[in-house]
């Protein structure tokens, strides 16, 4: 939105990313340059000094030559193989989202972004971030695929439904940036759009604080294992539960009925809630029942940040606020009363 | 040009029959098995679909000249570009050079009488017709609107358009490709003249070799696509739909197994073409023979590994992303082969600018640049800032248009005396070249820079600041769709009052030329015997060269 650069016609640069990519876009404009240019060049003096001077004339043969032909495939080749390396090492650092991110939910939907912060603000086609802090995006969907996407950070990734898809970034600059669905959804595509606004630190607490409501992920997820679905009969009984332990879990490499093994991540858990007996942990029968239907996108959201908050040690994501079995309080009934404004455990340090 | 007169009056005063006079009554066209008549009735078709193709573009481009959604509803829109996309791709870009030009050439090209599988080749013809009046009978009951990709679940579970019925119209097209892939294969297997060695063939046949795999090989992949898909819609068996079990992913892996190789389907016919108008009006061997000709081959075989560059920010693993970006750059070198030879065979040529050249001129501009763009969306990290936006597609625009419709006219103002045995207008002929050459890239252009600037595809509506370049790309459009809009009446204005050809106007020495023109039904009245290579433009091909430059001279006088 704003044009502040000295390319003209150029996107805002935004994120820690957009140098990077930017980088490479003028090397591959420069290495355009380098092939156009001569090719061209050849072609016109060509054309001007060869044309026809007789009608059907018959120019001395030439039948190609090896020397040219191997010059002209290595060098392409080599060239291109820097391209890939370069490209290949953005791609690692856009799509390899560090451990110590702030998380944040999104959950596309035909035509609006819902966005949850780790302390229950939510808000719609607006995404509030602070300057010069990573952040983790956790994205799914309740329909189609959708795209979040920001040209300014030079970033985006699907929204695919069934899945849980990531997206990170750190703002550098602040200001409100163009946010964008880029994969067409139907009959509002156009209209899925919003904006990113990038704050300081302090102007976002503010923000933060000044529009609580609700409850964090964590604390609606409790509610939702404890009294709405029920999860806390089978998975919350101690010694001698009928379901898995949930404690300590996140993060950890386990075994499955069938023999194979995966690590247990947000994927795996939202897998377990919709559609339990296809990933049976080894030493447990497959008698959960499916709550597939019964939870909304973002009710697993909730779940899953609960249960991960179970396991303080897992790396995943520092904004996560650890809400132990131990917080006695507010165990109870949280079905209507409104919270007060969020435990210090979720603020920002 | 003057020199046709001269050279076809023998032939005035006591006309043979040709392939155009041998019958006029409807059923002698269309129960013909002459791989001539059915190449005409494909032009004519694949004609029909162009034009409404374009007028989906040009509410395309209207709709953009301003940001609001304004011209038509948003509705409307989405089914406006779907349905540009699919009637161009399916029914005019494949078809286009290998069902007319390919069907026309190929079997004189090679010295035969016909394709290996005459009664095949029309009834591809007629699969194409069936697929072609279905998907229109299901635009005009209101069309689709899932954009030509048809991604699940939106295709399969949200829209409300008639995808089962574009869906099978497509399914049912496919099939077209399929049996012309074949008799193409069979045919240069086993139907070439005497003499006429694998490496005497002209690269436009190698060029459709390398097509034809591709579409025996490919197409039925897409058929598999789209029937899992229509099992998925009706019979709600979860394949592609994440809930009811399926993977959306799934779709896209697919849909690309096939749709990239088809991007090859779509523009290595052009480079044949491209590579015959090069040398032809250079009158130079074309350089590098060998390595055109393999070159193809590999685009066709290296085409098939490439598909997951579509699937970058998908959700695609990783590492996955990064073989396919790999082998997207490895795929980059042959057609980096075929731009180089092109450039080396005007090298001490005797080049003449007829308006055939000027296209594959333009051509190998504009095709550079979509080749060279295609490094930028194959680059990982670059290409999630650029996917999804219009600079994909200002590149598809200039690999599909800038390639494979420039080539596609340029082959058809070539062989235009061939096929009707009537010179078109130079003039105007040269005149409509460059007005495409200037439009096209005063429309595509832009569309890079917007793609930059984070401009997303398939919006009815975008932000303010994008307007100014949008304006240009929409004036661009205007003058694009002049200069394709001029041939089609210099041509027909041809047909009636143009010069007669004679048969070999240009004195070039592919096997095409050396028949009459138009060609009679079975093309050669005798079998040729090639003694010479490819591309031969002196006295060792045959042409009475020193004749044909009195009759110049005398027709100037």
């Amino acid at each position: 939105m704003q044009t502040t650069s000295w390319v003209p016609l150029f996107p805002e640069q935004a994120s820690t990313f957009a140098w990077q990519v930017d980088a490479l876009y003028f090397y591959l404009i420069a290495v355009s340059i380098a092939f156009t240019v001569p090719i061209v060049a050849a072609i016109v003096f060509f054309a001007l000094k060869y044309r026809e001077t007789e009608k059907f004339a018959t120019p001395e043969e030439m039948h190609g030559s090896m020397v040219l032909e191997t010059v002209w495939s290595i060098i392409p080749f080599v060239i291109s193989m820097t391209i890939f390396l370069g490209g290949a090492i953005i791609f690692f650092n856009q799509y390899t989202p560090p451990d110590d991110a702030m998380e944040i939910y999104v959950v596309g939907k035909q035509w609006m972004w819902k966005i949850q912060h780790q302390t229950g603000q939510r808000e719609i086609n607006e995404l509030h971030v602070p300057v010069g802090r990573k952040v983790k995006l956790t994205m799914t969907t309740e329909d189609v695929i959708h795209d979040f996407d920001i040209p300014a950070f030079r970033t985006k990734a699907d929204v695919v439904p069934g899945r849980y898809t990531y997206l990170w970034f750190e703002a550098t600059k602040t200001g409100k940036y163009h946010l964008f669905c880029a994969e067409y959804c139907g009959l509002n595509h156009s209209g899925m759009i919003g904006s990113v606004i990038v704050m300081e630190q302090r102007d976002f607490d503010n923000w933060l604080s000044g529009t609580v409501s609700g409850q964090t992920p964590v604390e609606a997820g409790k509610d939702l294992f404890e009294n709405k679905l029920g999860c806390a009969s089978c998975h919350a009984g101690g010694q001698g539960q009928r379901g898995a332990v949930l404690e300590g879990i996140v993060g950890k490499d386990v075994k499955l009925v069938g023999g194979t093994s995966l690590t247990r991540d947000d994927q795996y858990l939202r897998n377990s809630i919709l559609n339990p007996s296809a990933q049976v942990v080894e030493g447990y029968q497959p008698i959960m029942p499916t709550f597939k239907g019964q939870v909304t996108e973002e009710q697993l959201n909730s779940l899953v940040a609960y249960i991960k908050s179970l396991s303080p040690n897992a790396a995943t994501g520092a904004a996560t606020a650890p809400a132990t079995n131990s917080a006695a309080p507010m165990a109870a009934n949280t079905n209507s009363a409104p919270k007060p404004a969020a435990p210090a455990g979720n603020s920002n340090k | 040009m003057q020199t046709h007169d001269a050279i076809s009056a023998g032939n005035a005063s006591d006309p043979k029959p040709n392939y155009l006079t041998n019958g006029s009554t409807l059923k002698s066209w269309l129960l013909t098995k002459d791989h001539k008549r059915i190449a005409i009735m494909y032009l004519i078709s694949v004609s029909v679909f162009f034009f409404a193709g374009g007028l989906y573009a040009a509410t395309i481009r209207l709709e953009l000249l301003t940001p609001g959604s304004d011209l038509v509803e948003t509705a409307t829109y989405n089914r406006v570009f779907t349905q540009h996309g699919i009637l161009m791709i399916f029914f005019f870009l494949i078809p286009s050079i290998p069902a007319i030009l390919g069907n026309f050439l190929l079997p004189l090209m090679i010295g035969a009488k016909d394709l290996a599988l005459p009664k095949v080749n029309l009834l591809s013809l007629y699969i194409y017709w069936i697929a072609g009046v279905l998907v229109l009978f299901a635009l005009m009951q209101g069309g689709v609107d899932t954009g030509w990709t048809f991604y699940a679940p939106y295709s399969t579970t949200f829209s409300n358009s008639y995808v089962m019925l574009v869906g099978l119209g497509i399914f049912i097209n496919g099939f077209s490709s399929i049996l012309t892939g074949l008799n193409f294969i069979v045919t240069i297997h086993t139907m070439r003249a005497p003499g006429m060695t694998w490496f005497r063939l002209p690269l436009f046949v190698w060029a459709h070799y390398a097509t034809s795999l591709v579409m025996i090989l490919g197409t039925p992949v897409v058929a598999i696509t789209v029937l899992l898909l229509a099992i998925e819609r009706l019979a709600k068996v979860g394949i592609f739909d994440p809930s009811i079990g399926g993977d959306p992913i799934l779709f896209q892996h697919l849909f690309w197994f096939y749709s990239h190789p088809a991007v090859y389907i779509m523009i290595l016919p052009g480079m044949g073409v491209v590579s015959e108008l090069i040398s032809n009006f250079a009158r130079k061997k074309i350089f590098g023979y060998e390595f055109i000709a393999f070159s193809s081959i590999a685009i066709a075989v290296f085409g098939f590994l490439v598909w997951g560059h579509h699937l970058f920010v998908s959700g695609q693993s990783m590492y996955a992303g990064m073989v396919f970006s790999f082998l997207t750059m490895v795929v980059a070198v042959p057609s980096a082969i075929k731009m180089f030879n092109w450039t080396a065979t005007l090298y001490k040529g005797s080049i003449s600018f007829d308006t055939p050249m000027l296209y594959a001129m333009g051509f190998m501009g504009l095709f550079l640049i979509g080749g060279l763009t295609g490094l930028f969306l194959g680059a990982m990290g670059l290409t999630v800032h650029l996917t999804e936006t219009y600079f994909v597609v200002a590149h598809f625009h200039y690999v599909m248009v800038g390639g494979q419709v420039i080539a596609y006219l340029g082959g058809i103002h070539y062989w235009w005396p061939k096929m009707t045995g009537r010179m078109y207008s130079e003039f105007w002929g040269k005149i409509s070249a460059m007005l495409v050459f200037v439009g096209f890239n005063l429309t595509f252009f832009p569309q890079f820079i917007l793609g930059y600037q984070g401009m997303p595809r398939r919006y009815a509506a975008y932000p303010e600041e994008m307007q100014v370049l949008n304006i240009f790309s929409t004036a661009g459009a205007s003058v694009l769709g002049i200069g394709l809009l001029m041939p089609a009446v210099y041509l027909a204005h041809s047909l009636v009052f143009g010069k007669k050809a004679g048969d070999n106007p240009y004195m070039h020495p592919g096997l095409e030329w050396r028949t009459s023109s138009p060609p009679p039904t079975e093309n050669f009245e005798k079998m040729p015997h090639v003694t010479w290579e490819a591309y031969e433009f002196g006295e060792e091909s045959g042409l009475d060269l020193e004749e044909a430059r009195k009759r110049d001279l005398a027709t100037v006088a």
